[in-house]
């Protein structure tokens, strides 16, 4: 297991440097002159040469690259936002928890409502369950985030009164006049859109839980257990469940980089700042050091992720946990 | 009374292309401490029948009729709370299959501890110490240390030693060894067969032996069913069933067992393929493929019925008694000139 974490925290820094250098490259290499966007409209040429010397332009790229590891790694800084001067580190400090309450709250709710569903569907195939889940897989497979999102809006929000119609809480409790915080007004103002990413993904969970489980259900070791005297119920929950949920876990992982992406639409239709939100206004203005800064830390969180979820396969799977 | 007594036992599946016939209308009984070998190839219906007596088919697909006394008592369609309390206790299961046979996530303690817990009220000490003790006693060297291994980390043999151990650590009245050694190679197949007649002397255990490998049952069992599509065609004693087999698909299995004092350049083959189960032929089941066929054979299924022996010897053939005597002297006549001859 040692050999293992070690293995992959190496493979997990490697991966590191060439996310990162790929995107900055990316993002430096492109026609636009970054200095002449910092320096406004009233700009003089003396004033553009020396914008680009401070911002380290007139550099080479590999040599950009290396300052930008070096004070990423010597001060944990990721630059300052061409538009304000706001430190970008502080940008995301403020953007990220957004995104975060967003995507793991989503996933938690997602996987709260496909598992169950999943297996039931997988015990009893061709029943009404089965195939009212069918219908739902299709729903949620076919609609756009956005859309489902307005239509969440609509009915529940605004028609119903259920809900909030957007804006995002702190979960850490403030005195802030105006602002609502504290865990249940967080939670209450993040409802729709975690049934946002419900629908855009337990659908597609669903399927795999359930594909999972009947090829489980039919494996020889299932058998074995049967013939042992074990219950249906022991069957399902000691010998089917672990074994149908490794290639969940394996998928989770890579679904929760991709409902990063997605929080850019859903942060968008309930007016909440994230990441997403930031990333678009951000690419629009041609703010730079705003988007390698964010795209960076997207790339270390899905790294990180997946490194969690590589932990948690090799926990769940002996046979990748004691192989060398 | 027997131990295990099956009648007419049947069992067909639904598929979306029809039925499946798998068994139709299969009988035997078993007595204590004794060994019943299954023999037939693949898609007999061999594997079928066992796992319908066990109430390990796939009810939702499947349709099961006759009856299955176990010491007296009628298990088939029995609740499924009474068959998991019999399972795994009175009656033990090997499968083909040892490297896909085992939980792959947990470990073989683990798992011999589950079959000790699912049946006795004992504590998890006491599971662990029978689990250990029956690793001994299958031939697991280093058992209180190998304990603690996942099924990866053994070998095909020592899984399947764990298997056996697995199915005899309640010690069960009847064991159903499914092709127990057909995925093993040919020494580790020795060793287990010879283990597993070992712990029938020890526990008096009765025993299934589904095989395809006519040697293993000429060397372990009493009795022996011969099945071909979904039926027993014969059924006889071992002593009579190789003394003088009266089935022309007997005949065929017996051809092409290699034997080691002939040197013969190929072994004999039946020819054709096992009937569809889904559409039979009309008659008797082996008709397509068997060199002796006639009319009435394309007709009209023969009956399981009682030959010169008497009860003791089953068979289902419509070829008269004295026909099928000199054709099988004459076929032994062969078999055994080859065997000078070389």
């Amino acid at each position: 297991m040692a050999y293992f974490l070690i293995r992959r925290v190496f493979w997990a820094i490697f991966l590191f440097f060439v996310a990162t250098l790929i995107t900055y490259i990316i993002f430096f290499v492109i026609p636009t002159d970054p200095a002449q966007i910092a320096c406004g409209t009233h700009c003089t040429a003396g004033l553009i040469a020396h914008i680009r010397k401070s911002l380290h332009l007139d550099l080479p790229i590999y040599q950009q690259y290396w300052l930008f590891i070096w004070n990423l790694l010597r001060h944990q800084s990721l630059g300052y936002s061409f538009q304000n001067g706001a430190s970008v580190r502080w940008l995301i400090g403020q953007d990220a928890p957004v995104t975060a309450s967003l995507v793991f709250g989503g996933a938690i709710f997602w996987l709260t409502i496909s598992i169950p569903i999943g297996i039931l569907s997988a015990l009893k195939p061709r029943s009404i369950l089965d195939r009212a889940a069918m219908i739902f897989v299709l729903v949620g497979i076919s609609a756009p985030a956005v859309w489902i999102g307005l239509i969440l809006i609509y009915v529940i929000g605004y028609k119903l009164g259920w809900t909030p119609l957007g804006n995002y809480c702190s979960i850490v409790p403030s005195s802030t006049a105006g602002g609502c915080s504290g865990p249940a007004e967080w939670a209450y103002h993040l409802i729709l859109p975690w049934m946002t990413f419900m629908f855009l993904f337990a659908a597609l969970y669903v399927r795999l839980i359930r594909a999972n489980v009947m090829e489980t259900m039919s494996e020889d070791y299932v058998r074995t257990a049967r013939a042992k005297g074990a219950s249906a119920s022991r069957v399902l929950f000691q010998h089917v469940l672990r074994n149908s949920m490794l290639p969940v876990v394996t998928i989770l992982g890579m679904d929760i980089g991709l409902a990063l992406g997605g929080a850019v639409f859903t942060e968008t239709v309930f007016q909440m700042r994230g990441l997403g939100s930031q990333l678009v206004s951000s690419a629009l203005a041609d703010d730079l050091p705003v988007v390698v800064g964010i795209v960076v830390f997207a790339c270390l969180a899905v790294i990180l992720f997946n490194f969690f979820v590589d932990v948690a396969y090799a926990w769940l799977d002996p046979r990748i946990r004691l192989s060398t | 009374m027997a131990l295990l007594e099956v009648n007419d036992l049947q069992t067909r599946f639904r598929t979306d292309d029809g039925i499946v016939k798998a068994v139709s209308g299969v009988s035997f009984s078993l007595e204590k401490g004794e060994t019943l070998g299954v023999v037939g190839e693949s898609g007999s219906g061999k594997s079928v029948t066992f796992l319908t007596v066990m109430g390990l088919v796939d009810m939702r697909h499947a349709q099961v009729e006759g009856s299955v006394r176990f010491d007296g008592q009628e298990i088939l369609g029995a609740s499924s709370s009474s068959l998991q309390k019999i399972r795994g206790s009175r009656i033990g299961m090997i499968f083909q299959d040892p490297m896909t046979s085992l939980n792959p996530v947990k470990r073989i303690g683990w798992q011999l501890e589950e079959a000790v817990l699912l049946h006795n009220d004992v504590t998890h000490a006491e599971a662990r110490r029978r689990s250990v003790e029956i690793l001994q006693e299958v031939e697991i060297p280093r058992a209180d240390a190998r304990i603690d291994d996942y099924p990866h980390q053994f070998s095909g043999g020592m899984r399947q030693r764990v298997m056996i151990a697995m199915a005899l650590i309640n010690k069960p009245e009847v064991l159903i060894a499914d092709e127990p050694t057909t995925a093993l190679d040919v020494t580790t197949q020795a060793q287990i067969l010879r283990l597993m007649r070992k712990l029938q002397d020890e526990h008096e255990m009765a025993i299934v032996m589904i095989t395809h490998d006519l040697g293993v049952v000429a060397e372990l069992a009493n009795d022996v069913l011969v099945m071909y599509g979904g039926r027993v065609v014969e059924q006889a004693q071992v002593d009579h069933l190789f003394a003088k087999p009266e089935m022309p698909y007997t005949w065929g299995l017996l051809g092409s067992l290699p034997r080691l004092n002939v040197t013969s350049e190929r072994l004999e083959q039946i020819p054709g393929q096992p009937p569809s189960l889904l559409h039979p032929p009309k008659g008797c089941s082996f008709n397509p493929r068997c060199a002796y066929v006639f009319d009435r054979c394309r007709q009209e299924l023969p009956e399981l019925a009682a030959g010169a022996v008497g009860d003791e010897h089953r068979f289902r053939c419509h070829l008269p008694d004295e026909e099928r005597a000199r054709i099988w002297e004459a076929k032994k006549a062969a078999l055994a000139a080859e065997g000078s001859a070389a």
